[in-house]
């Protein structure tokens, strides 16, 4: 294997392994702001457990998210210094705003927010959680900018190979960067209503029968249940948005190799980027052209017209990308199906009785938000190839010079350490849930309320 | 005025102002979280707890300068950036591993089963190791160039060893002001023992910078420069010799005076640094490229500065507010 596609491999295994944990915590960060605020309002001692519990998976999954973004801001530098020398004009600056405005916020607050409740006040002990979730939301802002810049480039002029920025309001709010932006943002909190569904149903089984778990429950299938027709609204429209800009990669994700009308939707197939064409097709006419144009005899482009007359390809490996898109799309109705049968078991059994069954499914689905957005991502990475850049800068023309047997062999230390770390993360969140079942207390602290007088903190042992 | 009237002087000047800032900041803060990992296996098991409550609420923090340190020369200087870090390709990666390992066995060791909390200890420890000598090995590198040659890769090991050093000894210096009692009298041992690997490191660090280059030679040793570049060595080495004294000296009754070995192992940090930005400047990679022909386009700057005024006050005021909240002696890490 060369450089180029070790690199590629290396950067996906960096960026797939660092996009989980803020997948959880852009969204956890307003949760648990959410459990904060009930408990101020209410007075009621499990939404201070819930937050307790759930804060603990926070700071877990906070400190990953922190070490593997640091790696990322080294990837530039040592694996793509191409990336940086061409469009760094407009990379540098929205990275620089996410350190700014997002990274500082989230780091400082987080230290008075996880540490803080017993030497602030309680409001501003909820004001610095508010910060840290807002810090979390501002840098998924700023990237998703950068990223959808990528994908759909404007308000630039080149100047001898280089980009200059000529209007940052377009380079801010360029095509994609809506779409983007909200379908992350419900990827990020649909990931979260399944963990805690998912953990607070484990618990349940081990035979918890708190009423922070039961509330924790609810939190989850009522939202994920809300969230999810949202997400496959934002989804279509997204996809809608790609049509008009990158057409290959739709034609990709769809498996369609020849522009036309009456396009089939392709539920099965193997793409073979030899033959150009699929094999054991299995498909609904006309489905691709309904779905993408609303029209039964709509075009819908194909991979052939992304194919240069000397024979370049232009567009991204076909399998990969509409393998991807139908196992975001399969999580995504699974994810419907479950959360909507839990809505109405809830409302027909209540928390505290679900059936066995239900509990057993949300389990099994406690990271199924994971799998839906790697292979979101991945289905919208890889179909932005051959380019880095759509149209500017092509991935080739990026990699550094590095030899290949350095970047196999820290790609392989890379991968073990990750693969480590993913089952430590996983089992630490089961133990902290054990031990949660086994009922050993949160605190002996009487948390105050806003507004009431605070007692002062008893010592430990004390 | 003509200096400060075109941007593509003064523009890279002020990034690389705050860039050399941002990694001082980093060296001393992650610094003295780093040398606190480093001390570990020193401390026995109550201490250990203690060390790591005494970083608790900054380590996170401390780690995003080196992000804006890094984004910095990301964005400011791209070309530069790329030189550096594929010539650099395999510290990186070590540091990177250690930063990872210990960032999450700072989480892992207080939340695992109990069983395990000593193997998270150690792994606190190796990947404050990993990253210290890494960390020091890069420094080396960059004294001499850059280039991956037998000498210059041994130099670069012998900073690493005295970086690691330093880092230990300005987080013991944090443990002093931090701590009490007993814990506090291990701390001033291992300062004691700390001591000479900075003295050392910036013994060595500046005596060989100035014959890697005739330029950086004339900078320091010509008539008049050596005149009033002469108050570095001398505080500097007043600096030590308070460090010396008070060393020998601590606890003071009513912990007097705990608070100055940090300050003084701060101002060490920062002299040495100092001392190597006046060297180095104008270049950014060493002899090879300028700040002024690796900056990025003017129009890009301002947009970068502009935003940097705002913010980097507010950081600096609610980093402060994070430090007056915790201030004081450690106590016990409690999320209520």
């Amino acid at each position: 294997m060369d450089t180029l596609l070790l690199s590629r491999i290396q950067f996906g295994a960096n960026i797939s392994f660092h996009i989980l944990f803020p997948t959880i915590t852009i969204a956890l960060g307003w949760v648990l702001l959410f459990f904060k605020l009930r408990f101020s309002a209410t007075g009621d001692r499990k939404w201070m457990d819930a937050y307790m519990f759930w804060v603990k998976v926070f700071a877990l999954s906070f400190a990953m998210g922190v070490v593997s973004g640091i790696t990322m801001s080294f990837q530039f530098g040592t694996n793509w210094p191409g990336f940086m020398e061409t469009v760094g004009n407009v990379a540098g600056p929205l990275l620089a705003y996410e350190v700014l405005t997002a990274f500082f916020l989230e780091a400082v607050f987080l230290g008075i927010m996880l540490f803080g409740a017993s030497r602030v006040k309680p409001w501003v002990h909820t004001f610095a959680t508010f910060l840290v979730a807002f810090g979390t939301t501002m840098s998924t802002f700023w990237i998703i900018v950068l990223n959808s810049w990528m994908h759909t480039p404007q308000g630039f002029e080149l100047r001898e190979g280089v980009v200059f920025a000529t209007d940052w309001f377009d380079i801010i709010f360029n095509p994609s960067m809506p779409y983007r932006f909200v379908h992350m943002m419900l990827a990020s909190f649909l990931t979260v209503a399944f963990l805690v569904a998912g953990i607070s149903a484990l618990r349940m089984l081990w035979g918890d029968k708190g009423e922070d778990v039961k509330s924790a429950l609810r939190v989850g299938i009522i939202s994920a249940s809300a969230l999810i027709p949202l997400q496959i609204l934002a989804g279509d429209l997204h996809g809608l948005n790609t049509l008009e800009h990158q057409p290959a990669k739709v034609a990709a994700m769809e498996a369609n190799w020849e522009t036309g009308p009456n396009v089939p939707l392709v539920l099965f197939a193997i793409p073979d980027d030899e033959t150009r064409s699929n094999k054991f097709e299995l498909s609904i006419p006309n489905g691709a052209s309904l779905i993408l144009t609303h029209k039964k005899d709509g075009v819908v482009p194909g991979l052939n017209d992304f194919v240069t007359a000397d024979g370049e390809v232009r567009h991204p490996r076909v399998a990969p990308v509409f393998f991807s898109f139908r196992i975001m799309v399969g999580t995504g109705f699974a994810m419907l199906a479950l959360s909507w049968g839990g809505l109405v078991l809830l409302r027909k059994y209540g928390a505290g009785k679900m059936p066995k069954l239900a509990l057993f499914a949300f389990c099994a689905m406690s990271f199924s938000g994971w799998i839906a957005t790697l292979a979101g991502w991945y289905t919208t990475e890889i179909g932005r190839q051959p380019w880095l850049v759509q149209g500017v800068l092509t991935t080739k023309a990026a990699v550094g010079d590095v030899p290949a047997g350095m970047v196999l062999s820290t790609l392989i230390g890379y991968l073990i350490i990750y693969a480590i770390l993913i089952v430590v993360y996983i089992f630490v969140i089961t133990y902290l849930a054990r031990k949660a079942t086994r009922g050993e207390p949160y605190s002996i602290r009487r948390y105050p309320r806003g507004g009431e007088a605070s007692v002062a903190p008893l010592q430990a042992g004390a | 005025m003509d200096y400060f009237g075109d941007p593509n002087v003064w523009l890279p000047w002020t990034f690389a102002a705050l860039m050399s800032f941002s990694i001082l900041i980093y060296v001393v803060l992650d610094g003295f979280d780093l040398g606190v990992g480093l001390l570990m296996p020193l401390a026995n098991d109550d201490e250990k707890d203690r060390l790591v409550a005494s970083i608790g609420p900054f380590w996170d923090a401390n780690e995003t300068w080196l992000v804006l340190a890094i984004g910095l020369l990301l964005v400011a200087f791209p070309p530069a950036h790329g030189v550096i870090l594929t010539a650099l390709y395999l510290p990186v990666f070590v540091m990177l591993l250690g930063l990872i390992l210990r960032g999450v066995s700072f989480e892992m060791r207080a939340k695992a089963p109990i069983a395990q909390k000593p193997m998270w200890n150690f792994a606190f420890f190796a990947g404050s190791l990993l990253a210290s000598l890494s960390q020091g090995f890069m420094l080396g590198m960059y004294i001499m160039g850059l280039t991956w040659t037998l000498p210059h890769v041994a130099f670069a090991m012998i900073t690493a060893v005295f970086l690691t050093v330093g880092y230990s000894f300005i987080g013991a210096a944090w443990l002093i002001w931090k701590t009490s009692d007993e814990l506090q009298k291990h701390a001033i041992k291992w300062a004691k023992g700390g001591i000479w690997g900075l003295v050392l490191g910036i013994g060595a660090i500046s005596m060989a910078t100035p014959f890697v280059s005739k330029r950086i030679f004339e900078r320091w040793f010509d008539f008049p420069q050596i005149l009033y570049l002469s108050p570095f060595p001398i505080a500097s080495g007043a600096l030590v010799i308070f460090l010396w004294w008070s060393l020998a000296r601590l606890p003071l009754k009513n912990d007097r005076l705990s608070w100055t070995p940090f300050t003084a192992a701060v101002g060490l940090f920062t002299l040495a640094y100092c001392g190597m930005a006046y060297s180095f400047y104008p270049y950014v990679v060493p002899e090879q490229i300028t700040i002024y022909e690796a900056a990025s386009a003017p129009e890009s700057l301002f947009i970068i500065l502009f935003g940097t005024l705002f913010v980097l006050p507010a950081i600096f005021g609610y980093t402060l507010l994070s430090y007056y909240i915790f201030r004081g002696k450690a106590t016990e890490l409690r999320y209520d």
